[in-house]
């Protein structure tokens, strides 16, 4: 999907996962830029028609990149600092209340 | 500038409290705090300069040429915030307003960081929550793939990351050339540059040449028509854009002069201008107008961008689409505005500050209508013509349905459309879907969008989970208030 500018070192400080899968991106990126960064298509599923959904907006205003950080369901990615050992999940549809959220 | 990483730190109240830092939030506090303010500026991004100068102290592009000696400017304009004494809260959520019962003419507001809510309180408010992108609405533009123009421009300054197969950019504005010709420079693979601008622009737009050639737009804005010209397959003239694909992006169909034609794609960027971002001037209760040039809902505004509710003003392009350099100019005249109805600055005073920056935003906003006229999107992007298109993109509500509910069931407002409907309803709050679903009620019962009206927005304006409302500290009137 997106890739770092030619004269960016494309060396990744910081490690998470999503779904489970190690992946690495710079420090100082969103967890939505991470995910593009990646080659992630879609970050979630709509609760509506459970439609793949990914990063819209990048500015906080379209809410299509709801994903689950750390167990807590329907974060912003695109607002969210990307952090050391960030556990990123895809959000199927509506937040689901988790041992971590409760 | 003090910055704050906990909510903890925040004091009880503030003098102003500004909410967004871009160029209006950014000014307006730097201004506010060099008269006297104890100032609070909250802003839900990590680092300041909002969109337009977003991540101009953090971004990892070093190569100034990318970006363009427009956006670094951004940085000295972040450095005289840094020189004064505000306070600034990064990643901190401004979620709702409201009177503070206990002293009269000021206000409380909601705020949250990292998970926490607090209730601050503000004798002074300056919205600076700046503009969004108009939806843009065409069969296809949830699949994965389909970005705004604006979201690109964010991930190449924030980032330093650009789309890595074939792009394709569509729609119309001075930001779109903009970002293709920044896309080109950082070496993104642009297929094609989609134009939607209407020819039937050119000729309303003639009037306002006068004042456009005597304006700061036209150098710099024949320079990127050239630059993304010279370099870019460019197809003018588009009046239908269609994107299609399995769970994602493939391809996007378009039609120019009765013909069409297919682009494959891994990447398609829409843009179709921007309007202010109304959600917290509407949920405050301050009064809005329908602009026709701008073809946008700007708030009511004084001459020191007070709103019609006493205490709140709105700077930057939150108050009217303006630009980057008129949307500092803005910040500051509402901050004299704040700072003499806090009696820290009288009118003579006020008024002899406030010329010499009325003069230069003038001056700056010279040649703006020339812009509104010529990129006043077709109608056929404001209203989508093909009943499948899908508006209301949280809650999956299509142009036909909203058609179906105005002329069956007699829907004359995007209000009672939400009841129908659940329009609006989902997480954006109708940010996505609300122009839309005007126009399509305007367009279905032969009215105007100023006599359709807009969503009555309510706070919280941010999702706020119950465990941050809940964990409030409760005043006695409020548990008085529940419990009998």
């Amino acid at each position: 999907m997106f890739r770092p500018i030619a004269d960016l070192a494309a060396s990744g400080a910081l490690s998470f996962t999503f779904d489970g899968r190690p992946m690495t991106a710079r420090a100082g990126d969103t967890v939505a830029a991470a995910l593009l960064v990646n080659g992630i298509t879609a970050c979630r599923e709509t609760p509506v028609s459970d439609t793949p959904r990914a990063p819209y907006c990048l500015m906080g205003v379209c809410f299509d990149c709801l994903v689950v950080i750390d167990g807590i369901g329907n974060r912003q990615g695109c607002l969210v600092p990307l952090a050391e050992g960030m556990r990123i999940e895809t959000q199927h549809g509506r937040r689901h209340l988790t041992e971590a959220s409760e | 500038m003090t910055p704050i990483a906990s909510i903890e730190q925040l004091d009880e109240s503030y003098d102003l409290l500004v909410v967004g830092a871009g160029p209006a939030g950014l000014s307006a506090a730097a201004r506010a705090a060099e008269l006297g303010l104890s100032i609070l500026l909250a802003d839900e991004n990590p680092a300041p300069g909002g969109q337009i100068y977003r991540a101009v102290t953090t971004t990892p592009v070093k190569n100034r040429a990318i970006l363009g000696e427009d956006y670094w400017r951004g940085a000295d304009i972040v450095a005289r915030f840094e020189r004064s004494k505000a306070v600034y809260a990064p990643r901190c959520t401004v979620w709702s307003i409201g009177p503070d019962e206990t002293a009269p003419g000021a206000f409380e507001l909601g705020l949250s960081l990292d998970g926490k809510a607090r209730i601050i309180g503000a004798k002074q408010v300056i919205l600076a929550t700046g503009a969004q992108e108009r939806p843009f609405p065409i069969p296809g533009w949830t699949l994965p793939g389909v970005m705004t123009a604006g979201a690109a421009q964010i991930a190449l300054k924030s980032a330093g990351a650009i789309p890595s197969g074939r792009t394709v950019i569509a729609g119309c504005g001075p930001l779109l050339y903009l970002l293709a010709g920044q896309l080109a420079a950082a070496g993104c693979q642009i297929a094609a540059v989609l134009d939607t601008t209407p020819s039937a622009n050119r000729s309303k737009a003639l009037g306002a040449i006068p004042d456009f050639l005597r304006s700061p737009y036209l150098a710099k804005g024949l320079k990127l028509m050239l630059t993304a010209r010279r370099k870019l397959r460019f197809v003018s003239g588009v009046t239908s854009l269609t994107a299609t694909g399995e769970g994602k992006l493939a391809s996007v169909q378009f039609e120019q002069n009765g013909r069409t034609g297919t682009l494959a794609c891994d990447t398609l960027l829409l843009h179709q201008g921007v309007i202010p971002s109304v959600n917290f001037s509407n949920a405050a209760g301050c009064a809005h107008d329908f602009d026709t040039e701008q073809h946008a809902w700007v708030p009511r505004v004084d001459a020191w961008f007070g709103s019609t509710v006493p205490g709140i003003a709105i700077a930057g392009d939150g108050a009217g689409i303006g630009g980057a350099e008129s949307a500092a100019l803005r910040g500051e005249i509402a901050a004299f505005g704040a700072a003499s109805r806090l009696g820290k600055l009288n009118e003579a005073e006020r008024d002899r500050q406030a010329t010499p920056v009325r003069a230069e935003l003038d001056k700056k906003l010279r040649g703006r209508r020339f812009l509104d006229l010529l990129y006043k999107p077709a109608p056929q992007f404001l209203a989508p013509p093909r009943d499948e298109t899908i508006v209301c993109r949280c809650e999956e509500v299509t142009a036909g349905q909203i058609r179906d509910a105005a002329k069956r069931l007699g829907v004359t407002g995007p209000n009672q459309m939400k009841a129908f409907l659940r329009c609006g309803m989902g997480p954006c709050q109708g940010r996505l879907c609300g122009p839309t679903v005007v126009e399509l009620i305007a367009e279905t019962r032969g009215t105007t969008p100023a006599e359709t009206g807009y969503y009555r927005l309510r706070p919280p304006i941010k999702p706020v989970t119950l465990a941050e409302l809940a964990a409030l500290p409760q005043t006695e009137a409020s548990v008085k208030a529940v419990i009998r």
